[in-house]
């Protein structure tokens, strides 16, 4: 008994209006160190107590403009800087669809950094206990009492005068609160084992269980009407058909859009350069859409300026130099005949490049051509 | 306190204030008139911004006096009387509609037949935006105003002599009646008055974004005037601080409530982007848009600022200061909603103020001014035979 710490002395009021007056009298009689406890928030019991002005709101007001700050600066690097989306049509930072997020996250900010801001700087977080906590005092003054206690770290603290202090100012039930010896030389730090795997294996069932339940338990596919309905896959056999294919020939007769049929026929170049004539005008626009193209489709083998000396050099036969006197002789109709129909081992190009782009691949080569071989006159 | 201490005792009031309120009001329609014969069109847009702005302190303080019934609140009690008065502006309100309902299709495109016969919203809209029902719906509104005004505010009068203490109980009741049927009448005010106006142009949100813009008035009327008469000995001297402090919080969440309502207004018309919707706010953009993103600041981040702060809600000088801000933010508002379509038909769409507009509040304060010294003439200032009088002067936070 002897070795107890006291903690304070405790009395007990019986109406709102009795600790009011008492909490006047408490300052009167100069202590400072003293609580009072109530089953309800009291009126004016602030004001009598001569608590200074909290300081909550300034701190909720900060902390609330923290969490609008960083919804916006979230929101300005996710939706308008690192990854910008369309969203349909409006601009990449458009405040009214942010503002409901910036509501919400200085609310969400304000109230639980409020809330761990009060659990570690007022009740020590580690520390879970209150000399107070499982008292008759507490029990009496969380049903229908008011309750004051005077505690003992207050300077001009002295248990007698303390109790009859009370007693003169209409306590009743006045009684000594002593620290829990075991509480005070317990250890308590956050990195408690029990704490640390209690949280680890919380948040463990806690996630798992939900991904459990919403990914296994409750999952239903989504949108399956499309992926599960009468139709035939390509490539994949079917009995709907007799010949069992799912891929079908075209009615014949059938041509594709666009499709202009070729009529000579792979070994009439003669023919072609007879016959064909370019349509189009060496035009800057004809000619860059033809250095395009040739650069993508021609020049892996013919090389950027048509010398058949290209990156792909030994790997593959090196085709024929299109800057020889023989390609350079041949008529544009030649050239557009063998990027149509292939020659040798290069593979028809006609269904890569159109006509049009064709006819601008020639237009391309006839410049490298002149370009390799430029005159003196072609300078004027 | 003990029974035989006064808690209140009449002083008459100063018949300077009155005369003072007359001028106010005379120049008012004296302008108005003068804008009648200088721009009809426009005199007629001023004149609904007046009447809505009549509607909004007076059947907002009505509203304020059924709220306090219903909740049972002590604070507020030595103020009722102050606002049953200012409720008492709904008698002004037929007079002022008098000339609008009798000009209904000058104003009113939707009763244009050139319209109605070219436009197939606008002729799907005639069953309910029609001249007869028109006029029915606003008698139901002015039914709805008088008969309750005459339950709450005059069993209120009655009982100061009669100091009944059952006349809450029925009050009470009568109250909670009221309210849904208030929510309706001053939906049916806005629709009609407001938005109507551009009769293709629809929001379900619309009577809310007026009802909190309403009650924002008629508060800061009864604010102000309590403090007035306050300060200058008029009312019980055991009114404290924390009374007006209530008053302040009030008012600051109404000033909260409104911009989360003209958000929602927006935000939902915005994002969903369907031009029948947005029309409405593209009024309001190009040479509106200053004046648009004004409000803002004018009816939300200044006064939101302004009080949030504990002292500003109990020092009476700046209560008195941001509850004139507010009467006149929410005409502001009023202004905001329905001029634009004033210079819409004038095919201008660019801001006008000049002496026109100047009647509107002219008009409205020496309205509240002489109404409310012709009321309280021979009545009590507080209500002193409620049985929560005391309890409510001892009120504190």
């Amino acid at each position: 008994m002897e070795n107890r710490i006291l903690h304070s002395v405790t009395g007990l009021f019986h109406s709102a209006d009795e600790i009011t007056q008492a909490a006047k009298e408490v300052n009167k009689a100069g202590y400072k160190k003293f609580d009072i406890h109530t089953p309800y928030p009291v009126h004016g019991l602030e004001k009598a107590m001569k608590l200074k002005r909290s300081t909550l709101g300034y701190i909720a007001f900060i902390l609330s403009a923290i969490g609008a700050i960083s919804a916006i600066l979230l929101m300005w690097w996710t939706m308008s800087v690192s990854y910008p989306l369309n969203i349909s049509g409006k601009p990449f930072f458009s405040l009214p669809a942010f503002v409901p997020i910036m509501f919400e996250l200085a609310v969400l900010t304000a109230s639980v950094v409020g809330v761990v801001l009060m659990l570690t700087i007022f009740f020590r977080f580690p520390n879970h206990s209150h000399p107070l906590h499982d008292t008759e005092y507490m029990k009496a003054v969380s049903s229908d009492k008011y309750g004051m206690v005077i505690e003992s770290d207050d300077p001009q603290f002295d248990i007698d005068k303390a109790k009859s202090f009370l007693s003169s100012i209409g306590a009743t039930d006045i009684g000594e609160v002593y620290w829990d010896n075991n509480e005070l030389t317990a250890k308590k730090t956050i990195f408690d084992k029990k704490f640390i795997f209690g949280l680890v294996g919380l948040a463990i069932i806690v996630s798992g269980g939900t991904y459990w339940l919403l990914n296994k338990a409750m999952f239903k596919e989504p949108f399956n009407w499309m992926m599960y309905q009468q139709k035939l896959s390509a490539q994949s056999p079917t009995t709907f058909f007799k010949d069992g294919f799912s891929m079908r020939e075209p009615v014949e007769g059938t041509v594709a859009r666009g499709y202009m049929p070729y009529p000579y026929p792979a070994d009439s170049a003669v023919l072609a350069e007879k016959y064909l004539v370019n349509p189009l005008e060496p035009t800057v626009a004809n000619l860059n859409a033809g250095k395009a193209k040739f650069n993508t489709f021609c020049s892996p083998c013919h090389d950027y300026h048509g010398t058949g000396q290209s990156r792909l050099n030994g790997q593959f036969p090196n085709p024929p130099s299109l800057q020889s006197d023989r390609v350079r002789n041949w008529k544009d109709g030649h050239i557009f005949h063998i990027i149509t129909m292939g020659q040798n081992t290069m593979p028809s190009y006609a269904k890569t490049v159109n006509e049009t782009e064709r006819w601008q691949i020639v237009l391309y080569v006839r410049a490298l051509e002149r370009a390799m071989n430029a005159k003196l006159e072609d300078l004027k | 306190m003990s029974s035989d201490i006064i808690l209140y005792e009449k002083k008459s009031l100063p018949s300077k204030v009155t005369i003072i309120g007359g001028i106010l009001l005379v120049l008012g329609v004296v302008l108005s008139v003068l804008s009648f014969g200088a721009d009809n069109l426009r005199a007629y847009y001023n004149l609904i911004v007046t009447l809505t702005m009549l509607y909004s302190v007076g059947l907002g303080a009505l509203f304020l006096v059924a709220l306090e019934y219903v909740t049972s609140a002590d604070w507020s009690v030595p103020f009722r009387r102050i606002t049953e008065i200012v409720a008492g502006l709904i008698f002004i309100i037929p007079l002022v509609s008098i000339p609008l309902l009798l000009n209904l299709d000058t104003i009113f495109v939707w009763l244009n037949p050139e319209l109605l016969h070219t436009d197939s919203y606008v002729a799907g809209k005639a069953p309910y935006l029609n001249t007869n029902f028109f006029i029915i719906r606003t008698l139901l509104v002015f039914a709805i105003m008088f008969g309750f005004y005459y339950v709450l505010a005059g069993r209120s009068f009655k009982q100061d002599k009669t100091k009944d203490p059952s006349v809450n109980k029925l009050t009470s009741r009568l109250s909670a009646f009221f309210i849904p049927i208030f929510a309706i009448s001053i939906t049916l005010v806005s629709m009609d008055w407001v938005m109507s106006l551009e009769p293709k142009w629809f929001s379900t949100i619309f009577g809310v974004y007026y009802f909190a813009g309403s009650v924002l008035a008629a508060l800061s009327t009864v604010t102000f005037i309590s403090i007035v008469l306050y300060q200058n000995g008029y009312l019980s001297k055991y009114i404290k601080e924390d009374h007006f402090y209530n008053l302040g919080a009030l008012m600051f969440a109404f000033v909260v409530f409104w911009a989360y309502i003209a958000f929602s207004q927006f935000m939902l018309i915005w994002y969903a982007n369907i031009p029948d919707e947005t029309a409405w706010y593209m009024h309001r953009a190009g040479s509106w848009y200053y004046i648009s993103i004004g409000l803002i600041f004018v009816k939300f981040a200044i006064p939101f600022l302004i009080l949030v702060t504990r002292y500003a809600k109990s020092n009476l000088l700046v209560l008195k200061i941001v509850s004139v801000w507010i009467f006149l933010a929410h005409y502001y508002d009023l202004y905001w909603m329905i001029m634009p379509d004033y210079t819409i038909k004038t095919a201008s769409n660019s801001p006008v103020y000049s002496w026109f507009e100047l009647s509107t509040p002219l008009i409205v304060v020496g309205f509240v001014i002489v109404v409310f010294m012709l009321i309280a003439k021979n009545k009590n200032l507080m209500p002193v035979g409620d049985p929560k009088f005391k309890k409510g002067l001892e009120f504190h936070l």
